[in-house]
C-alpha cells in the first residue's frame, strides 16, 4: 500500500469531473421539483442522453452537437412524462419508474452498433494565465467546457429561482397550484417547460458520461447516477448551492476510493465502493435536519376543476 | 340615468347535471358596495368567477362602463380594474408577503419598491403588515389583509369579496368594514358575497338574492329584516332550533392543564388547556381558525396522545389512549374536514360507516365484516339525517358537502356517546341541513351525552350552547355561560383585534 502515490492536484480536478453528471441532472431535476412535479424518470433520462449525444457526436465528429443532441434527447423523452402526468394525469411516482425503465431499454436498442468505439474528444479549455498557476490551475481552470456549464446553470438556477418573477411564479405554481391557477397562472404549461428543462439536463448529464468522464458507450453506464439526483435534490432542501456541495461530495468520495483501491488499502473494496454513497447520503441527512420544506404542490396532480 | 359600473345581463353556465346560473341580471352602481346573498350552491362562487374570468358564461353578457366585458383570464379582469379577495385564500405559505403580492400583480415593481408601497398602502388603511414576513406564520385575519392590499394596490375600480368576515373576529370585522367605508367613500364600487345578513344590513346598499342559479329578488338591506332576507334566499320559512331546559349532570369530560405541540409545522401548540363538560351540557368553543381548534380535536379524539390523566372521562385517565379506545368508551368526534379525515373520499357511505362505528356498533366479528349490518347502519344514518343520495353504496365524494356533513355527524349521534366533540359541524352546509344538524345535536345534549362544539360560526354557538369559551393562539379562555354574553365580551376572549387599528385617514 503507497498512499504516496495519490496525487492531491488530480484527484481534485478530477472529482470536478466525477461530479459534473451528477450536478446537471440534479440541478435539472431541481427545477421540476420546484414546480411541484416529481420525475422519477432521471436516470431514464440520462441513458437516453448518453446514447443520443454518444450517437450524434460519432456520426457528425463534434462532441458539440453530440451534447445539443443529448439535451434535445432527454426533453424528448420527458415529453412522454409531461403526456402521461400532466396530460393523462397519471401517477407521477409510477410514471417516473416507467420513463427510467423505457429509457434504459430504449437506449440499449439504439446503442447497439456503437459498442466499442471511441468517441470524438471535446478538448479542454486552457484559460490563459489562470490555468499557469500552480495547483489552482489545473485544479479549476484546466476542463472541458461542459464542466463550466454545470457550474453556470448552477448559478443561473438559484440567481432566476431568488431574483426573477419567472422564478417566482414557479415556485408559487409548486407551492399551490391551485392559488396559482385562481391567479391566472397556466399551472400545466409551466410545469410541462420545467418538466422539459430537467429532461435536457439529464440528457446532458449522461452525455457528459459517455463523451468525457468514461468516454465509450456501453449499456447501462449511469449507473444509478440518476437515483443519486434524485436523493440528492431532497437531501440539499431544493437549494442549489447544496446541490454543487452534494454533487462534489458524491465525485470526490468516488474518486478517493478509486485512489484507495488502486494503492491497494487494506479496506475490501465492495465498502470502498458503496463509501460514496453512504457518506454523501448522510452528511446531507445531517445538512437537511434544518427547517426547509418541500415545496408543498410536490407530486400533486393539477386538474383545474373548478 | 347613469350608466352602472358593472351590468350583467342574462349570465348563464351549465355544469353536467346541474346549472349554476340561470339568466342572472343586475347592475352594481359607482361607489356602491352591493351585496350577493344566497345559499351555499345558490351559484354566488360560479358569478364573480365569471366576473373575474376564471369562468365563461355559456350566454349573457357583460358591460363594464357600457362597454362590453369578457375577461378570457383573470389577468385581462384585473387590467379592467377587477380585483377579488378569495372565499379560501389564495396565498403561497411558504412565500413572503410581498412575494405574494407581487404574484397577484400584473407589473410588480422592483422589490424594494414594492416592500415600501405595501407599507404605506397598510398604514392609509390601518391594517399592518411586515412585508417580509412568511405568509404561513400569519393569522388568518393577517392573511386576509394581504389579499386586500394584493388588490390595493392596483387601484380596482371593482372589489369581490368572497365571504371575508367568516375568520375574523368581531373587533376585525369593523376594522375591515372601516377600511371598506373608506374605499366606497373614494368612488371605489365593492361586491360583497356573505350569507351574515347583519353585516349585510350595516355595510350594504343593495343587495340581490340568489336561489338555485336564479335571481329571487332584490332589496335594500337597511329597509329588510334579517329574517326576510333569510326566508327569500331559503324559499321558505325558517325553523330555528328549539332547546328545551334542562339540569346538567356529573363532569363527563375534565382537561386539565393539557398542553401538546402542534404535529404540523404551521399549526398551533395548545398551551395549559382547562375544561369540564357535564353530562347534558354543550360547551361552545369559538375562536378564528388556526387557534389550536385542529390540535384540540385531535387530542380530544386520541390522534394526539397526551399525559394519560390530562384527559378524564367520567374520571378515568384516557389521555394515552387512541381513538379506537376512547370510542369504545364512548367518547366519539366527528373533524371539520370532511373529505379526507371524516369520510374516505372513494369509499362508499357504507365502508365510511364502518370506519368509525364498527367498535360500538359491532359491526365486525373476529376480524370478519358484517357487511349487512353495516349496510344497515348506513341506511339507517341516510334516513334519520335525510342524507340527500341514491344510496349507502355511493363514494363519499359523490355527495354534495353538506349532505356529507350530515351523514358525517349522524354517524356519530347514532352511536349513543357519552361525549360527542365536533368542529365546523355546519360549516359550508345551507342553513336548512344546518338548523337540522343543531337540533341532532341539541337533542344528543337534552339525553345526557357531554357535546364540545368548536366552531367558528359565532351565532351557531350562541344558539346551540349552554356554555362559551374561546381558543386564541392555543390557550384556551375561562368558559362562561352564554346566557347574557355580549359580541364584545366574545371578541375580547376571542384576543380581540390582533393588534389591528382603524384607518387613520
Amino acid at each position: 500500500m503507497d498512499l504516496g502515490e495519490i496525487n492531491p492536484v488530480l484527484l481534485v480536478a478530477s472529482l470536478m469531473v466525477a461530479a459534473t453528471p451528477l450536478l446537471l441532472a440534479a440541478i435539472g431535476e431541481l427545477v421540476v421539483e420546484k414546480a411541484g412535479v416529481l420525475n422519477l424518470g432521471v436516470e431514464g433520462m440520462m441513458i437516453v442522453g448518453a446514447i443520443s449525444g454518444f450517437a450524434i457526436s460519432v456520426e457528425t465528429g463534434s462532441p458539440w452537437l453530440g451534447f445539443v443532441a443529448a439535451a434535445i434527447g432527454g426533453a424528448v423523452l420527458s415529453l412522454l412524462f409531461v403526456l402521461l402526468t400532466q396530460v393523462a394525469l397519471a401517477n407521477q411516482v409510477a410514471s417516473g419508474l416507467a420513463l427510467t425503465l423505457f429509457g434504459l431499454g430504449f437506449s440499449a436498442l439504439l446503442g447497439q452498433s456503437y459498442v466499442g468505439i471511441k468517441p470524438p474528444s471535446m478538448g479542454e479549455i486552457h484559460i490563459p494565465v489562470l490555468s499557469d498557476i500552480p495547483v489552482i490551475g489545473p485544479i479549476l481552470f484546466q476542463h472541458d467546457p461542459i464542466l463550466y456549464v454545470g457550474i453556470t446553470l448552477t448559478a443561473a438556477v438559484w440567481a432566476a429561482l431568488k431574483y426573477t418573477r419567472a422564478g417566482l411564479i414557479l415556485r408559487a405554481v409548486g407551492e399551490n397550484h391551485d392559488a396559482a391557477h385562481a391567479l391566472g397562472y397556466k399551472v400545466i404549461k409551466i410545469r410541462i417547460m420545467a418538466i422539459m428543462f430537467g429532461g435536457a439536463c439529464a440528457g446532458l448529464g449522461g452525455a457528459y458520461i459517455s463523451l468525457i468522464r468514461v468516454p465509450q458507450w456501453t449499456e447501462g453506464m449511469t449507473a444509478g447516477v440518476g437515483w443519486i439526483a434524485l436523493a440528492l435534490v431532497v437531501f440539499a432542501s431544493w437549494k442549489p448551492w447544496r446541490v454543487l456541495l452534494g454533487a462534489y461530495l458524491f465525485g470526490g468520495i468516488t474518486v478517493l476510493q478509486l485512489n484507495l483501491q488502486a494503492a491497494g488499502v487494506a479496506i475490501p473494496v465492495e465498502y470502498l465502493a458503496m463509501s460514496p454513497y453512504i457518506i454523501t447520503i448522510l452528511v446531507l441527512v445531517i445538512l437537511s435536519a434544518d427547517k426547509s420544506s418541500a415545496p408543498a404542490s410536490l407530486g400533486r396532480t393539477f386538474h383545474a376543476s373548478h | 340615468m347613469t350608466t352602472p359600473l358593472l351590468s350583467l345581463q342574462g349570465l348563464t353556465k351549465a355544469y353536467p347535471g346541474v346549472v349554476a346560473n340561470d339568466q342572472v341580471s343586475f347592475d352594481i352602481g359607482e361607489g356602491e358596495v352591493h351585496a350577493l346573498l344566497g345559499e351555499n350552491g345558490a351559484g354566488k362562487s360560479t358569478l364573480v368567477k365569471m366576473i373575474y374570468g376564471l369562468v365563461k358564461p355559456d350566454s349573457g353578457t357583460m358591460l363594464l362602463r357600457g362597454q362590453a366585458f369578457a375577461p378570457p383570464e383573470p389577468r385581462a379582469a384585473r387590467a379592467d380594474g377587477i380585483a377579488m379577495v378569495f372565499q379560501h385564500f389564495s396565498l403561497f405559505d411558504a412565500l413572503n408577503v410581498a412575494e405574494n403580492i407581487a404574484l397577484g400583480m400584473e407589473n410588480p415593481p422592483p422589490m424594494g419598491d414594492l416592500a415600501s408601497r405595501i407599507r404605506e398602502v397598510s398604514e392609509t388603511y390601518g391594517l399592518p403588515l411586515d412585508p417580509f414576513r412568511t405568509v404561513g406564520d400569519l393569522s388568518a385575519g393577517e392573511r386576509q389583509r394581504v389579499e386586500i392590499i394584493r388588490c390595493l394596490l392596483q387601484d380596482p375600480k371593482l372589489l369581490i369579496m368572497d365571504e371575508p368576515t367568516s375568520v375574523l373576529t368581531p373587533q376585525e370585522v369593523d376594522i375591515l368594514f372601516e377600511t371598506l367605508n373608506k374605499l366606497r367613500s373614494e368612488g371605489t364600487s365593492i361586491l360583497y358575497i356573505s350569507h351574515k345578513l347583519e353585516e349585510i344590513r350595516t355595510l350594504c346598499d343593495h343587495a340581490t338574492i340568489l336561489r338555485l342559479g336564479k335571481n329571487v329578488g332584490e332589496c335594500v338591506p337597511s329597509e329588510t329584516s334579517a329574517r326576510d332576507m333569510a326566508e327569500m334566499m331559503v324559499g321558505s320559512t325558517l325553523q330555528t332550533p328549539e332547546r328545551s331546559g334542562r339540569e346538567f349532570g356529573e363532569v363527563a369530560l375534565d382537561v386539565s392543564g393539557l398542553s401538546v405541540p402542534s404535529p404540523s409545522e404551521f399549526g398551533t401548540a395548545l398551551k395549559n388547556v382547562h375544561m369540564t363538560v357535564r353530562k347534558g351540557e354543550v360547551l361552545g368553543i369559538g375562536g378564528v381558525a388556526g387557534n389550536g381548534q385542529d390540535e384540540l380535536l385531535g387530542v380530544l379524539s386520541g390522534e394526539i396522545q397526551t399525559a394519560a390523566d390530562a384527559i378524564k372521562f367520567n374520571g378515568q385517565a384516557i389521555g394515552k389512549k387512541g381513538p379506537t379506545a376512547r370510542r369504545k368508551l364512548g367518547v366519539l368526534t366527528a373533524p371539520e374536514e370532511r373529505l379526507g379525515h371524516a369520510a374516505a373520499p372513494d369509499m362508499s357511505l357504507t365502508e365510511n360507516a364502518l370506519l368509525t362505528g364498527s367498535v360500538r356498533e359491532g359491526l365486525e366479528s373476529n376480524g370478519f365484516l358484517k357487511w349487512n349490518e353495516t349496510k344497515g347502519f348506513a341506511e339507517k344514518i341516510i334516513e334519520a339525517f335525510d342524507v340527500r343520495t341514491p344510496g349507502p353504496e355511493n363514494a363519499a365524494r359523490s355527495l354534495s358537502g353538506g349532505n356529507l356533513q350530515k351523514f358525517v355527524i349522524g354517524r356519530e349521534v347514532l352511536q349513543n356517546p357519552d361525549v360527542l366533540v365536533v368542529n365546523q359541524p355546519t360549516w359550508g352546509v345551507d342553513a336548512a341541513a344546518a338548523a337540522s344538524i343543531r337540533q341532532a345535536i341539541l337533542d344528543l345534549a337534552a339525553k345526557g351525552t357531554a357535546v364540545v362544539c368548536i366552531s367558528q360560526d359565532l351565532d351557531e354557538l350562541m344558539e346551540i350552547s349552554d356554555s362559551f369559551a374561546a381558543l386564541n393562539e392555543g390557550r384556551l379562555s375561562a368558559p362562561r355561560s352564554t346566557t347574557g354574553l355580549t359580541v364584545d365580551e366574545i371578541g375580547l376572549m376571542m384576543g380581540g383585534a390582533h393588534g389591528m387599528e382603524v384607518a387613520h385617514v
